[in-house]
């Protein structure tokens, strides 16, 4: 194998302008992919981490059939005590969780005794709230950063457009379950920079305040959001949840709870699963530039060396190890261009982090382009090149292998 | 047991529609340790013959033996193994890789072909470098050493294997005439040294005054045989 080898890269050096030429390509290849999965890799985890940590949370868990009607907030469809107890027993059974923040959320009118406006509100245990969704306390503009009881946190397009400032009287009023309207005088305790996607406009208010304007004797919970330990076990953590849960069952044998990730719940997801798609199609115009790159070279190494590869078959160089010694000669070339393109991936990574470069998006400016380095990645993208870098060979390697020594000979 | 037994063999080759009879019916024996010559005009069919001996290519009608081996019937990876084991080739283009230096071309068909240990092989490639002159020349690359200089590699590569029989196509065509001597004084060695049989085609009448055994070929046909001290008609 080492002759092999050694063999194999003095070819490549014997030509030494083609293998450059070609491990460039190859090299420019693995560069641009590299970049762009770290790029958009991290664009994406950074979205999801502001969209998940800011209020979403990983998983939420409602009543079956909230999430179908999410939009008009329906009170009808709140959990009672009962079935928040056997969701908080769930939640202590798994050691994956981290936090969670039991919600109520209706949907109300924001007065300000000039205007009024329509409003989503979220009522939350302020501390389990900061828990859940570490981000949180960072949206408020103005105002201390908590939630106390008889105080609101205004979105700031609503408070905008409401000229409502921090430490302005405003009245929440909502009608609740059984139809009768109740409102509630509100200090604005603070200002809530928007975020993207649903919950872009929704105020808070302490979970007590909620149950006041809604009236209700015992509370209810509309939602409860959970935060997870390690992001990368959502899957199973939603999996293990959902399976403990969906034991519970109405008395007509039909499941009371619906556990969602945030997947479910985002239309970020959307945006997400196109960057994978973006991240796919690019790792598949690398595959075809190593592709006809390689099987060029290749076709062209065993078109020059016709009479070597007769003398060597005369010799009594067995078609297997013919084969090899050209495999073996693509390997070289396919794993020169990953090295290479990896170290001057992770260096142009690094000169991308280093330089603090900043972007927009939605209504959220000045985010810094914080590409994070995966070696998993660089492997991927190695092992693929490389794979492909052999499977390009194959070809060329195997008419070789099969060549008739007399004619390869008699090649001129 | 004669080394090589050729038996009645024919060879055609197909070229477009027409069919061409390089071999017509040849027949004839060489004994081990022979120095044997193929002489002929171009396009008598002598490399045809040396392919079908060095079991590059298969009669097509006929039967051949070399080292008691029938080789007309062997597939594509027994005879490269044939080959490997049996058979040495110098070509008359000297045929060296061009990647390997002196040393590692002589060593090439032990590792590639034959995966003799480290130090059998160093013992016999050291000897055989001796043997034509080229010891001091083990690190050159073949474009750093002259046309003589690698048809003696190529002679030490061919018999580095220890094989039965060496094919020579025309080992002196590119060769000039003192080289040329110098190379067939080489075979004649070391066919003396090792008792390998030499069998080659010339057109050089110098080569051909050092063969023992002359076979004649004429149009496919073997028309003569002349050995050392007579002169037989085939």
């Amino acid at each position: 194998m080492f002759n092999l080898l050694r063999i194999a890269v003095r070819n490549l050096r014997r030509y030494r302008r083609r293998t450059i030429l070609t491990a460039s390509l190859i090299v420019t290849g693995v560069v641009f992919v590299s970049v762009f999965v770290a790029v958009s890799g991290s664009f994406k985890n950074m979205m999801i981490g502001q969209i998940t940590d800011s209020f979403l949370g990983h998983i939420q868990i409602h009543r079956k059939g909230y999430v179908a009607s999410i939009d008009s907030l329906p009170l009808t469809m709140n959990l009672k005590s009962q079935a928040v107890k056997k969701i908080d027993e769930a939640i202590k059974g798994i050691p994956e969780i981290e936090a969670y923040s039991p919600r109520i959320k209706f949907a109300g009118m924001f007065s300000n005794f000039v205007e009024t406006t329509n409003i989503k509100i979220n009522g939350v245990y302020p501390e389990k709230e900061i828990k859940t969704a570490p981000l949180f306390l960072s949206r408020i503009r103005e105002g201390e950063k908590i939630i106390k009881k008889g105080e609101i946190l205004v979105p700031e397009l609503l408070a905008k457009g409401m000229k409502a400032k921090v430490g302005d009287m405003v009245v929440v009023i909502a009608t609740n379950k059984d139809g009768s309207v109740n409102g509630k005088q509100f200090r604005v305790g603070g200002i809530l920079e928007s975020v993207t996607g649903p919950g872009g406009r929704d105020g808070y208010i302490h979970i007590e305040d909620a149950t006041e304007i809604l009236r209700m004797d015992n509370m209810e919970i509309s939602e409860i959001a959970i935060r997870i330990k390690e992001f990368s076990q959502l899957h199973e953590t939603h999996n293990k949840l959902q399976d403990m849960l969906s034991k519970e069952r109405t008395e007509q044998g039909k499941p009371i709870f619906e556990v969602h990730t945030w997947e479910k719940l985002s239309p970020f997801y959307n945006v997400a699963t196109m960057i994978d798609m973006m991240t796919f199609f690019i790792k598949l115009m690398l595959v075809a530039i190593v592709l006809i790159s390689i099987m060029n070279v290749m076709i062209m190494a065993v078109y020059e060396r016709v009479r070597e590869i007769g003398t060597i078959a005369a010799i009594g160089t067995l078609p297997g190890k013919i084969l090899s010694m050209f495999v073996i000669e693509g390997f070289c070339l396919g794993l020169i261009g990953a090295v290479i393109g990896s170290i001057l991936g992770g260096a142009i990574i690094f000169v991308i982090n280093f330089s603090e470069i900043t972007f927009n998006f939605g209504r959220q400016k000045g985010l810094i382009l914080s590409t994070s380095v995966n070696p998993n990645d660089f492997l991927v993208i190695s092992v693929i090149v490389i794979i492909v870098s052999v499977l390009a060979s194959l070809q060329p390697a195997f008419k070789a292998s099969r060549m008739d020594p007399v004619q390869a000979l008699r090649h001129v | 047991m004669s080394l090589v037994v050729a038996e009645n063999i024919d060879k055609d080759y197909q070229a477009g529609e027409i069919s061409i009879k390089a071999l017509k019916g040849v027949s004839f024996q060489i004994e081990q340790s022979s120095f044997v010559s193929f002489v002929g005009p171009s396009g008598s069919g002598k490399t045809t013959l040396l392919n079908l001996i060095g079991c590059l290519d298969k009669p097509t009608h006929g039967r051949l033996r070399v080292a008691d081996t029938d080789v007309s019937t062997l597939d594509q990876k027994q005879s490269a193994s044939f080959r490997g084991n049996h058979i040495g080739f110098i070509f008359q283009d000297f045929n060296l890789i061009p990647v390997l230096t002196v040393y590692e071309n002589i060593e090439y068909p032990l590792i590639m072909v034959q995966n003799v240990p480290v130090q059998e092989r160093e013992r016999r490639i050291m000897s055989l470098l001796e043997a034509v002159g080229m010891g001091e020349q083990r690190d050159k690359y073949p474009d750093q050493i002259s046309g003589g200089q690698k048809q003696r590699v190529a002679v030490a590569r061919a018999l580095v294997t220890n094989p039965n029989v060496v094919i020579a196509d025309e080992p002196t065509a590119n060769l000039d005439s003192k080289t040329a001597r110098m190379v067939i004084d080489l075979m004649k060695k070391m066919r003396d040294e090792s008792g390998t049989t030499f069998i080659f085609s010339t057109h050089d009448p110098r080569v051909v005054a050092e063969a023992e055994i002359i076979y004649t070929l004429e149009d496919g046909e073997l028309t003569g045989r002349e050995a050392k001290g007579g002169t037989d008609d085939v």
